[in-house]
């Protein structure tokens, strides 16, 4: 599908071409949102809504997910932190009966991170724009969607209207060589690439992957990239879809059903970028000379092989010390020598099945040395856990098996580490602050993470795989 | 949406990079409502005030010289992370009605035009100008220990050191310089296009239907 100059596309520039409603140049058009998503954070927008007299345009293109803010001990919202947090997850409810959208409620069998369930209900779709008020949402990117996050303004803005105002982005282009080495997974590659990008290397940008190494990464491994695109400042991180999408997709809920289905798949096939189309920047990196990353900072840029040391850097510039002081790390430090004291596993960055099974991997047979939790990305990712018998894995390893939502990602669930607490963590940000006032938080994939559980130190799962 | 037309102004500098939307104002102040009459001490929080919620003498914003700033001088990426557009309400409730800074948070900037206050990128070399400009012995954004005068005039596109005079230029789109000086309703805007939306969904949904429509 080329347009009528035949000027070669990029895929984004493809998608993006069949939204515009209302094209302005130079500056935004109107853009058409075809599936918005919102979470307990919305009453700002239903505030609005309502003080104006607003009413949700198109109900059945809006899917409400509890994720948030949901106690990770019940699926009752009596058990919320606080009874502000209640009162809050029960505002949700009220809004979404109000508004006759699609409703995930936290009782729901559905019900996950609103980045895991997307993709699981068939919501993201190739082709599709997607929008959340989560910066997060470029995630379903990997489907082959513009997908991005938005604030509560712009998130009333698309309920009553479905639309949006955007101004076309530049584009980078990444190509992905090689395959990645053992221990390194998704987690790893998009570490790496935000090390080598810096965490502003990219803003407001969207972000293409290909190459060959992208075809050998799972379905779970790209979702994992697209989400921490942002991390780099991109708004998007967009992949091509190919078989291994479409089959997953086949049957989901929200996905096109019956005759649908081949027109849907037919019309997928033509979203790839053409030969010679335009990007900003092109880059290249060969996936096989990775090693497991870990952070030592408090910018995801602060990345690092957990074959190093933390940078033996005494003069630094302000924000480096600062990080250094706050993370209680020392310059020229083996990463592998640091203690830690807890471990989570979750986040939308890392708590699909696949992400869990690689914990497992690590976990089975072992003890965790330290406190920690576990927490599915979904419900039904908690589901196809327990009936491997995952969840057997982590309680015999010491570890607390929760149900699904955003958890110590975020911390605003009471799910939190104490002051000072060091954390090996599959989340997406180490923050000052994130998990909790004081706490340090160290990013890394769900076998880096298990691996630091088993040892107490971040530790390069490697080395643990050959004992 | 409230206009943003000139602003004469105090300015104030926050020191270090990429400062996070989670320091601008930390996760458990967001379920609060925008009338909640603490808003204002939600911004910076963790920063401004110790564990005992004392205010940190050092810290620009509490002390009595910038107490009624309205301007925000920053460092490359400010407001990254985090989407919570609650930054932007923390901001507001302070009184800061424009920020300068070399770069921004991606959404944090969009969130900033949503509600009247005017993100200002200028180069670095600029912003240091403007930082020291009350005084040739400081030579570094986070030793300002006054605030810096200044006028802004957004239909010019201008900010003006006003003790000095220096004058420098900044760029905006110019749908959002309009949006902004007008204090145009974006949902308003919009929806003088109903029209097109419909007739646009109408054509979008007979070639992709699925994408709009889910039963189940």
């Amino acid at each position: 599908m080329q347009n009528s100059t035949n000027k070669p596309l990029s895929l984004f520039e493809k998608i993006w071409a069949r939204h515009v409603i209302v094209e302005r140049a130079p500056g935004p058009s109107l853009l058409y949102v075809d599936r918005h998503i919102i979470h307990e954070g919305s009453f700002h927008a239903f505030a609005q809504l309502k003080e104006r007299g607003l009413s949700v345009k198109n109900p059945k293109q809006i899917f409400g997910v509890a994720d948030h803010y949901v106690p990770t001990t019940s699926r009752d919202p009596k058990d919320a932190v606080t009874q502000e947090v209640t009162e809050m997850i029960l505002k949700f409810d009220e809004n979404m009966r109000w508004s006759r959208a699609n409703y995930f409620s936290m009782q729901d069998p559905r019900q996950g991170i609103v980045h895991v369930v997307g993709p699981e209900q068939g919501i993201s779709l190739p082709g599709s724009t997607l929008t959340c008020s989560d910066s997060h949402t470029s995630t379903h990117g990997a489907f082959g969607a513009i997908a991005f996050g938005v604030g509560q303004s712009e998130s009333c803005h698309i309920l009553t209207t479905q639309s949006l105002w955007q101004t076309k982005p530049p584009c980078t282009r990444i190509e992905l060589q090689g395959t990645p080495g053992p221990g390194v997974s998704g987690k790893d590659i998009i570490l790496a690439l935000i090390a080598l990008l810096g965490t502003s290397g990219a803003t407001g940008q969207a972000i293409e992957y290909c190459g060959s190494a992208l075809q050998t990464l799972t379905i779970d491994d790209r979702l994992t990239m697209c989400n921490m695109t942002i991390e780099a400042g991109a708004r998007f991180g967009i992949m091509a879809p190919d078989d291994t999408i479409f089959n997953y997709l086949y049957g989901r809920p929200f996905a096109p059903q019956k005759a649908l289905w081949d027109d849907a798949v037919n019309d997928w096939r033509k979203l790839y970028s053409d030969e010679d189309a335009h990007y900003d920047r092109t880059l290249s990196i060969d996936v096989s000379a990775l090693s497991p990353m870990v952070t030592w900072g408090t910018s995801p840029e602060q990345a690092l092989p957990i074959t190093d040391c933390v940078p033996d850097v005494r003069n630094g510039d302000a924000s480096t010390t600062a990080a250094m002081q706050y993370m209680g790390v020392t310059p020229g430090q083996p990463l592998d020598q640091i203690k830690i004291d807890r471990v989570f596993i979750g986040s939308c960055t890392n708590a699909r099945l696949s992400d869990l099974r690689h914990a497992a991997d690590v976990l089975r047979g072992r003890k965790s040395c330290i406190p920690g939790m576990v927490v599915p990305g979904s419900m039904d990712v908690k589901r196809q856990a327990e009936a491997e018998g995952l969840d057997r894995v982590f309680i015999d390893a010491g570890l607390e098996w929760r149900e699904a939502g955003c958890s110590m990602c975020v911390g605003i669930n009471g799910d939190l580490a104490a002051p000072g607490e060091r954390v090996a963590s599959t989340s997406n940000r180490n923050f000052v602050g994130r998990q909790g006032p004081g706490v340090r938080t160290h990013l890394m994939s769900p076998a880096m993470a298990a691996a630091a559980a088993v040892t107490g130190r971040l530790s390069d799962v490697r080395r643990l795989h050959k004992e | 949406m409230r206009a943003f037309t000139q602003l004469q102004g105090l300015a104030a500098t926050i020191p270090g990079k990429n400062i996070d939307t989670d320091q601008i104002i930390p996760a458990r102040f967001l379920k609060r409502n925008r009338t909640d009459p603490d808003y204002a001490s939600y911004l910076f929080h963790d920063i401004r005030f110790s564990d005992s919620n004392d205010p940190d003498p050092t810290f620009v914003l509490n002390q009595p010289t910038f107490s009624h700033t309205n301007i925000l001088i920053a460092d490359e990426n400010f407001g990254c992370g985090s989407s919570r557009e609650a930054a932007v309400y923390a901001l507001e409730a302070f009184g800061i009605r424009a920020i300068i800074a070399p770069s921004f948070g991606d959404i944090f900037f969009n969130n900033c035009l949503k509600n009247g206050l005017l993100p200002i990128r200028l180069q670095q070399s600029d912003i240091d100008i403007l930082a020291r400009a009350d005084t040739d012995t400081k030579n570094r954004l986070d030793q300002t220990s006054e605030p810096v005068s200044i006028f802004v005039d957004l239909k010019a596109c201008t900010i003006r050191h006003t003790q000095s005079g220096t004058t420098f230029s900044f760029s905006i789109d110019p749908f959002w310089q309009e949006c902004l000086l007008k204090g145009l309703d974006e949902i308003d805007l919009t929806l003088s296009y109903r029209s097109s939306i419909d007739a646009f969904e109408a054509k979008h949904l007979a070639a992709t239907p699925w994408l709009t429509h889910a039963d189940t």
